[in-house]
């Protein structure tokens, strides 16, 4: 377990290392010279030759392309990302304050969605082909190709416009976090619904399964003790990685809701070409993705011991 | 994923046993025959609107469906419907031109990476992780918001990201397929690594990423959606749904109309090729169909 938990370690860092060379050549990808740009961004369109080259001296830009990585990452590693653009504020101190709303939001629709799809998955694998297992793969298809931002707007339309249960905007009750959760929540119980599914018929079909019946246990007893065991251990693998997904959904369903978070900070960020704050935000989002699959990758060796013994 | 590239493969059933198959498959007729009448309405737009997509008529903005302009007008008295029709074009072409680039891409890269192996296989893959490393959409938004928004950008964004699901899959099955005694037996008879690999690999591999693309088309004509939404797609005055959708939003409570029908015609987009890469899927391999 040592040797793999380094193996994954040495990954990791090999790909933070490109992952901060990306973020960082984000600011490089804008048509036309950064410097000018960051001047007009921070003194008006009309700058002059000297301010931009002040800027250039300023923000470092007149140096080597790796000593400017170099120090940007340095930085980085500190949490120093530089100053808003747009706020004055330090970059650091705005991801800090936005951070804790983008988990919230992610916690909470994971919650909704394991509530919607552990139990739809398991009736339908169960009862393969009846009815419920029928409607339920249709519902998570729909679920699937339903657009987060179009079921946003619907839940809107319908519990805050039409009934006027819910707020549309806001943080800190739980009636804020609700429409947020369900829209985010709801294409995350799609795709867990089919993998429970599927992982219960695989699991039913092994030969300890059929000992189980053969010894003549109820069907209850082989399903919670023989089957839902090792059926949730791709589940597990597959609840990490939407954590992922959380994140990108995030962006949209933060915009939609005006929930301040790190989604709607970089989508702010991006109309205002605030660059330090976008490279900010996408370096803090991608650890963050980088650290949960880690997370996922050593809790499947974990919980699955054959891992461990394939890669070595 | 591997594994189930492999069973695909092995699984090799005949291209005619796999049509027949998918002609049974009623949710993938009704995904293909959905698809089909979309092409047949981008492809005949022009005859199809009712109404110049474009027009103002601000003496008809914000009507509810009705006999005169079947699904309403917006918020500048254009035809709803015609700019729906159009917005399909939009749509299609994105997931098409995207498909195209990303699958093209992905299947060269990650044939290279599984039958060169070695190095070559390192450094891609490698660079693989490194962009898997990002969310997608986050990486794309930043991409297109920096670039400026317009559908080129949309569509470059997506495509820097897509290609790697594609070669990750590709190297897999070239890796399962490269030991085979057809391959080598082409090599014993001298056949160079090219004619090795467009004539005996790939042919074998095809059944995955047709699955790929057609589940790829969904993911694409939603992903490029959710960045119009986002004001970052084809701007006004262009018809596109994901834009209408957004430019909507302000009279949700007067004219839901805006909100309902272009989320309704991505939703029923994305639906028909999920449903159609479904049914492909269990067609290119029935052991799938059962286990979902």
């Amino acid at each position: 377990m040592v040797k793999y938990l380094l193996r994954r370690f040495y990954a990791l860092l090999f790909i933070l290392l490109c992952v901060s060379a990306i973020t960082f050549s984000l600011m490089h990808l804008v048509p036309g010279d950064p410097a000018r740009v960051i001047a007009e961004k921070k003194y008006g369109e009309e700058v002059t030759a000297e301010t931009v080259e002040l800027v250039r001296e300023e923000m470092g830009l007149h140096r080597p392309i790796y000593l400017q990585y170099f120090h940007w990452l340095g930085g980085a590693l500190r949490g120093d990302f530089g100053t808003s653009f747009r706020t004055g504020r330090l970059v650091g101190e705005e991801l800090r304050a936005r951070l804790p709303a983008t988990v919230e939001l992610a916690l909470a629709a994971m919650l909704v969605s394991l509530l919607i799809a552990i139990p739809a998955g398991i009736i339908s694998a169960v009862k393969q082909y009846s009815l419920l297992d029928n409607t339920a793969m249709l519902a998570a298809m729909l679920g699937v190709s339903l657009p987060n931002f179009w079921l946003g707007l619907l839940l809107i339309l319908v519990f805050s416009v039409q009934l006027e249960w819910l707020p549309v905007f806001g943080r800190g009750e739980l009636k804020h976090l609700v429409l947020p959760a369900l829209t985010l929540g709801t294409g995350m119980a799609a795709v867990t619904t089919r993998l429970t599914r599927s992982s219960i018929l695989e699991v039913l079909r092994q030969d300890y399964v059929r000992t189980a019946r053969a010894k003549g246990l109820t069907e209850m007893l082989v399903t919670s003790r023989h089957v839902l065991k090792n059926s949730f251990i791709p589940v597990i693998t597959v609840i990490g990685l939407q954590f992922g997904a959380l994140l990108e959904g995030a962006v949209v369903v933060e915009v939609i809701f005006a929930w301040p978070g790190i989604g709607r900070l970089l989508y702010d960020s991006i109309f205002a070409r605030d660059y330090p704050v976008i490279q900010g935000c996408v370096f803090v989002i991608a650890v963050m993705y980088v650290l949960v699959n880690l997370l996922v990758d050593i809790s499947y060796a974990w919980l699955d011991p054959r891992i461990r013994y394939e890669v070595k | 994923m591997h594994d189930l590239v492999v069973k695909i493969i092995e699984s090799g059933p005949p291209l005619l046993e796999a049509m027949r198959r998918l002609a049974k498959h009623r949710l993938a007729l009704a995904g293909g025959a959905i698809i089909i009448i979309l092409c047949l309405t981008a492809l005949l737009a022009p005859w199809l609107a009712p109404h110049d997509p474009n027009r103002q008529q601000l003496a008809y903005r914000l009507l509810p469906p009705g006999e005169a302009f079947l699904l309403g007008t917006d918020n500048l008295g254009r035809c709803v419907l015609s700019r729906l029709i159009y917005g399909a074009r939009v749509s299609l072409k994105v997931g098409l031109v995207v498909v195209s680039i990303t699958c093209a891409v992905g299947v060269a890269l990650g044939a290279l990476a599984g039958y060169r192996g070695g190095l070559v296989d390192e450094l891609i893959m490698r660079f693989v992780d490194v962009l898997l490393a990002f969310p997608g959409i986050v990486l794309a938004l930043v991409i297109a918001g920096i670039m400026g928004p317009s559908l080129f950008s949309v569509m470059f964004a997506i495509s820097l990201i897509g290609w790697t699901s594609y070669a990750r899959v590709v190297r897999g099955a070239v890796l399962a397929v490269k030991e085979r005694e057809y391959v080598e037996a082409a090599r014993s008879l001298g056949a160079g690594d090219a004619r090795i690999l467009w004539q005996h690999i790939l042919p074998n591999i095809m059944a995955p990423v047709i699955v790929m693309a057609t589940l790829g088309m969904a993911h694409v004509i939603l992903a490029s959606a959710a960045l119009s939404f986002l004001g970052l797609g084809m701007q006004p005055p262009h018809a596109e749904w994901g834009s209408m959708l957004s430019g909507g939003r302000p009279f949700m409570r007067t004219a839901p109309h805006l909100t309902i029908f272009p989320g309704l015609a991505i939703m029923l987009t994305v639906l028909a090729f999920n449903f159609l890469g479904d049914g492909l899927r269990d067609a290119l391999d029935p052991w799938l169909k059962e286990t979902g």
